[in-house]
């Protein structure tokens, strides 16, 4: 068990300019303990694939609220498995309707989270699949 | 394939999982520095320092664009301060360098400080040994936005660049912290911004006479590798990062001084400074965690006591401690 800061990155792919929801979140990771890289408005799914790696982070979190999320999150697990990072955890943000959520679940998302979430619920699920990740690769 | 061979071979993966070992002082972190020395020395390393939003990272993502028209490739790290309340952070540089996304020729690591003062994390340094090894020709490091603390970029790098804004009042904390004395290139940047004009010629002034205060002193050749250069002049430049105005010249500068270094024999007293620090802190390291492994807790809290309690005081407790372990 090891100390150190766990490594986040949260991206805020699409056209929106909306990013609060998601400097919100980075808040409460860093307020957590986390190191979020936090790569601003308007990102690519390419532009994430590339911070997630040369950042080495542990897991990925993605807020969408232009309504995207069915074309931007299957390119963005595409870019991390050419990256060869598929087994960071992807977190998708925003607001997502219910018949989607499954296919983005499907898609190997870790979790989907809506409006109303809480940060901690959120920071809790981050932890969990990052902490999960790093049991079963030491054993 | 070792990670240190990996790294050399150009694989980014491998290099990013190396600065983490490194940021979180894994056990084969040495390993992997141990390795990767004889591919290094050959990268000019540059640091870029300056109070809090003065434009450092634009001016990054604006100068690793010239460093890239001209062919050679860039490693960046950028330093932001982990905060005082949680062990978190929020690195947030990567914001302004959108520009450089999509490059194989460039890698961009943000850094929190955990901890250490000065502007840099206490890997900092390795990281940018590795960065060098893995073939970058550029290593650009920006430090925390520091104000008054926080000198110890010039100590890591080759070149420092010292930025400045117009009208922020941080001119003159910037003097008074002595960080203008650490610039090999001086520039104001948001030259566009009213008050740009001012800030240069006070700029100037103060350069001239700490030019002229050090020739009449005749300036000894310091051994300090954070002292600046007989026989550099300062360049004061303007730049408007947002927009790259001024990047060619600065990066002109850069080229120049990273050629002075070359020629005047500096560059080898930076390294061998560079070298010596590593080493230092290294052998303080070791010798610190042999003492700790020497001495058990129980003494070592009894002393502690002892002191608490006016019985015995810091210096006797450490000088009994040494006793214990020669
Ligand atoms: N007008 C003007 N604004 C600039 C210029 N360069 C940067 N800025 C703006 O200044 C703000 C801060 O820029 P950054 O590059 O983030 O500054 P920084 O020094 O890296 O900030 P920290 O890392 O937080 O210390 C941003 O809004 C930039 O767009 C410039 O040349 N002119
Ligand atoms: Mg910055």
């Amino acid at each position: 068990m090891s100390t150190n800061p766990i490594r986040v990155l949260i991206a805020k792919p699409g056209l929106d300019g909306h990013d609060r929801g998601a400097k919100v979140i980075a808040r409460a990771l860093r307020d957590d303990g986390m190191e979020v890289v936090y790569t601003g408005l308007r990102q690519t799914p390419e532009m994430i694939a590339e911070a997630a790696l040369h950042e080495d982070v542990q897991a990925v979190g993605v807020s969408i609220l232009s309504g995207a999320h069915n074309a931007l999150v299957p390119r963005v697990m595409t870019q991390l498995r050419d990256k060869d990072i598929s087994h960071v955890p992807v977190f998708v943000g925003g607001i997502i309707p219910d018949e989607d959520v499954a296919a983005l679940l499907e898609l190997g998302v870790a979790a989907v989270f809506g409006p109303g979430t809480r940060t901690g619920e959120i920071v809790a699920a981050v932890r969990c699949a990052v902490e999960r990740a790093v049991a079963g690769a030491s054993g | 394939m070792s990670l240190a061979k990996k790294i050399i071979s150009g694989d980014q993966r491998a290099l990013a999982r190396a600065l983490t070992f490194i940021e979180d002082g894994d056990a084969a972190s040495e390993r992997i520095l141990a390795e990767l020395h004889a591919h290094g020395g050959k990268a000019h390393l540059v640091g870029v320092t300056g109070a809090p939003g003065v434009g450092k990272s634009t001016l990054v993502n604006a100068l690793a664009q010239s460093v890239r028209a001209r062919g050679d490739t860039v490693g960046v790290l950028a330093v932001d301060p982990t905060s005082p309340f949680s062990s978190g952070a929020v690195l947030g540089d990567r914001i302004r360098m959108r520009d450089l996304a999509g490059d194989k020729g460039i890698y961009i690591r943000s850094m929190a400080t955990r901890g250490a003062l000065g502007g840099l994390s206490h890997a900092t340094a390795a990281a940018a040994d590795v960065l060098d090894a893995a073939g970058f020709d550029c290593v650009l490091i920006e430090t925390v936005g520091v104000g008054q603390a926080g000198v110890e970029i010039a100590a890591n790098v080759h070149t420092t660049i010292v930025l400045m804004a117009p009208g922020s009042g941080d001119d003159v904390q910037a003097i008074k912290a002595g960080i203008l004395e650490i610039a090999d290139i001086l520039v104001v940047n948001k030259a566009d911004l009213s008050g740009a004009e001012q800030t240069r010629a006070y700029l100037r002034s103060t350069l001239t006479m700490g030019q002229t205060a050090r020739a009449v002193a005749g300036h000894p050749h310091s051994e300090q590798a954070d002292t600046p250069s007989p026989g550099w002049e300062v360049p004061l430049l303007m730049t408007v990062a947002s927009v790259g105005e001024g990047v060619d010249e600065l990066l002109q500068s850069l080229v120049a001084h990273h050629d002075y270094l070359a020629s005047s024999g500096e560059l080898d007293n930076r390294q061998r400074e560079r070298m010596r620090a590593i080493v230092e802190l290294r052998l303080r390291n070791r010798l610190y965690t042999r003492l700790v492994q020497q001495v058990s807790q129980q003494r070592f809290d009894a002393l502690l006591q002892a002191i608490v309690a006016r019985e015995t005081d810091p210096y006797s407790a450490v000088a009994s401690l040494m006793e214990d372990i020669d």
